[in-house]
């Protein structure tokens, strides 16, 4: 199934901004992060669709996923 | 010794008294210091129903017991005064260096009164304390401003506060500038210093800021500056992106105002983010007094430069007009410190009136400069100009949008609270922070209780952002919390990181008052209080607590937040409940008892 990944902040360092990807059905946010070479630690937001989700959370096939790092301001 | 000097300058600009007096230890130990010290004494001060832009009315340049000390971000001031946009109470926060140098000179606190004849400035070293002409600055922008008086007062380590040309012709949306670009920004309080003719104050100081305790304050400042250095957000996030980083985050969650809050997500906010600021246009960090954060930016356009912008100024001039060009943004901002106006406000206020000329309200003929189109990057730099003008379309947006709307019969249009433009946050897809939004004490503000922190951030924990349960609860808090912030002397970033506990040990350590996280929270619970009762003096009510009709009524368009409104009227109830006031938002006597009101 394809899934856009957008990355921010710090994440995008020696990454990408935005990619659409390709993972089997099944696979949650942890396992994308797993695969980006993200460790856990760095990601503090994880949007689904725009909806704030946790790590564990399947995927579906056409979601857009966007991955932050602690960030903050006001 | 202590952190508190215990001591008040108070300046008379219609006599030209000049006076210093004891600081009511019974006060600060009530009220802390900063937003909520001044605030009481404002409201004990001026009776109800004075017109804000008289000679009765007062400004309070104010300290908090941490500012100036070694404590992490110990440079923050408040402006408090009656509000010229709103008649609320205003207090508008600053940084840079201005409230530490204050401080060094020995003053807790500046209250200006009366109305001086001719323009003047305050010049205070140490105990030597002038007014003197200003006839030659007046009419002059924030730098020119500055390297003026600096010249004049003869030592380049003086900090100087100022107004521009904003706030001379009494723009309901001027700011007080310090340090060249930081900015006392909200609620007009520049125009309060133009109304009395006080273009500026230098400071200069040469004392040292005592703490009562030096050995125990050592230990707790070094325990916080550990928290806010090991915290994401504030060791990492804010000081490699400042606010700007928010700029993505927000538009993703569909919450990010575009076109004068018609629409929730900007197509083009990448280009407008903190990530591609730090690409293009960063020189450096600037960070205020004593600040292990250092949010603050330096950016610099066809070679000029200047402090920002930030995530409020980057959503205002940009997605609100529907911009997506930094560099114009950026040169927005510099116009904006320069001429002495809120950016918020100001950037909120053209994109008002560009809402006005798309619905034919505004006139082709009257449009007497770029097009005020959506998207028009020239248009946010010389509109903003013109609201230094004392005539025409760029006088009246200088009135902020409220009056400009109304002007033109369409009052529905001004995204505000109380007269005050909303910050960069779309409360249909945030409930908590909408209901801050309406009971916030100056109005549509986002820095009295940011409720953006659990409800998006996840921070201190990850609410779900359109839920109505525990809201009230969670409002208020964070509301009283920040008060006691505010009242402190430092900045309100630090509480990523740092809370009640810590905020109390540091008080205590530098002050000898034993105060305990419940003491801090009952002080900002204190001041929210006096706050609301200035306000209903006033005559405001329940009916004011409230939100534009649009954020209501008109259910998101589009994208992840599409198809809500905002929830309010099922959670004003319970926020007045859980606050301790009756049905019409009054504070009980039972509450006020409590408070020691
Ligand atoms: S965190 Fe930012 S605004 Fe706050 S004191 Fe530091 S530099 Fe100034």
């Amino acid at each position: 199934m394809q899934v856009t990944v957008k990355l921010f902040a710090t994440l995008r360092t020696n990454r990408f901004k935005v990619k659409v990807l390709d993972y089997s059905s099944g696979t949650t946010i942890l396992d994308v992060a797993r695969d980006l070479d993200i460790p856990k630690e760095e990601l503090a937001l994880t949007l689904v669709n725009g909806i704030s989700v946790e790590v564990d959370h399947e995927i579906r096939d056409g979601d857009t996923l966007s991955l932050f790092p602690p960030v903050g301001g006001g | 010794m202590s952190s508190i000097l215990g001591k008040v300058l108070r300046v008379n600009l219609s006599t030209g008294a000049i006076a210093t007096e004891a600081l009511s230890a019974e006060l600060s130990k009530a009220y802390i210091g900063g937003r909520g010290l001044a605030g009481k004494m404002l409201a004990d001060e001026i009776p109800a129903g004075i017109d804000a832009l008289s000679e009765e009315n007062k400004l309070f340049f104010v300290t908090g017991p941490l500012t100036g000390t070694a404590a992490p971000t110990g440079g923050r001031y408040m402006v408090v005064t009656k509000s010229p946009l709103n008649n609320v109470i205003a207090s508008s926060n600053s940084g840079g260096f201005w409230g530490a140098e204050l401080k060094f000179a020995g003053y807790d606190v500046v209250i200006v009164e009366g109305k001086a004849k001719e323009p003047v400035y305050i010049a205070i070293k140490d105990d030597e304390v002038e007014i003197r002409p200003a006839d030659k600055l007046w009419g002059k922008k924030s730098n020119e401003t500055t390297d003026m008086l600096l010249e004049e007062f003869g030592d380049p380590k003086a900090r100087v506060l100022n107004i521009g040309p904003a706030g001379e012709n009494l723009s309901r949306i001027a700011c007080i500038i310090n340090d060249r670009w930081r900015a006392a920004g909200r609620s007009g309080v520049g125009a309060v210093m133009g109304s009395k003719n006080l273009k500026a104050i230098v400071v200069r100081g040469s004392q040292k800021v005592e703490a009562a305790d030096p050995d125990k304050f050592k230990a707790v400042v070094s325990d916080a500056i550990k928290k806010i250095k090991e915290n994401g957000v504030t060791g990492q996030g804010l000081p490699a992106y400042g606010t700007a980083v928010l700029v993505n985050i927000i538009n993703e969650s569909g919450i990010f105002p575009t076109n004068n809050f018609q629409e929730g997500v900007f197509p083009l906010a990448e280009e407008i983010s903190g990530e591609a600021l730090a690409e293009k246009y960063l020189k450096k960090k600037d960070p205020c007094f004593r600040c292990p954060i250092a949010c603050g930016r330096y950016c610099e356009v066809d070679g000029e430069g200047g402090g920002g912008p930030e995530y409020e100024t980057l959503w205002a001039y940009g997605s609100d007009c529907g911009v997506s060009d930094l560099k114009a943004i950026i040169k927005a901002n510099n116009v904006c410190n320069e001429i002495g106006v809120d950016t918020i406000s100001a950037g909120a206020t053209i994109a008002a009136a560009m809402e006005l000329v798309q619905r034919g309200y505004i006139k082709p003929e009257e449009v007497t400069g770029p097009a005020l189109t959506w998207g028009n990057a020239e248009a946010i730099v010389e509109w903003t100009k013109k609201m230094a003008d004392t005539e025409g379309l760029g006088a009246k947006m200088a009135m902020g949008s409220a009056r400009l709307t109304e002007a033109y019969g369409a009052p529905e249009l001004s995204m505000a609270v109380k007269k005050l433009e909303l910050p960069a946050y779309d409360p249909r897809g945030l409930a908590g922070h909408g209901l801050q939004y309406a009971t916030a004490n100056r109005g549509g503000c986002h820095v009295r209780g940011y409720m953006v922190s659990p409800e998006i951030l996840g921070v201190p924990e990850k609410l779900d952002r359109f839920a109505i349960d525990g809201k009230a609860e969670w409002v208020k808090i964070f509301q009283d919390i920040t008060a006691a912030i505010d009242s402190a002397g430092i900045c309100l970033f630090t509480s990523f990181a740092i809370g009640a506990q810590e905020y109390a040990d540091l008080l205590t350590a530098a002050t000898g008052i034993a105060y305990s996280a419940e003491d801090v929270l009952a002080a900002g619970e204190r001041c929210f209080n006096v706050e609301r009762m200035f306000n209903l003096a006033e005559g405001y009510s329940i009916a004011d607590d409230t939100l534009p009709k649009r954020l209501l009524e008109d259910p998101m368009p589009d994208g992840p937040t599409k198809g809500y409104v905002h929830p309010l009227k099922e959670m004003l109830p319970k926020y007045y409940e859980v606050r301790g006031w009756d049905a019409q938002g009054i504070p009980t006597e039972e509450k006020k008892k409590a408070l020691g009101l």
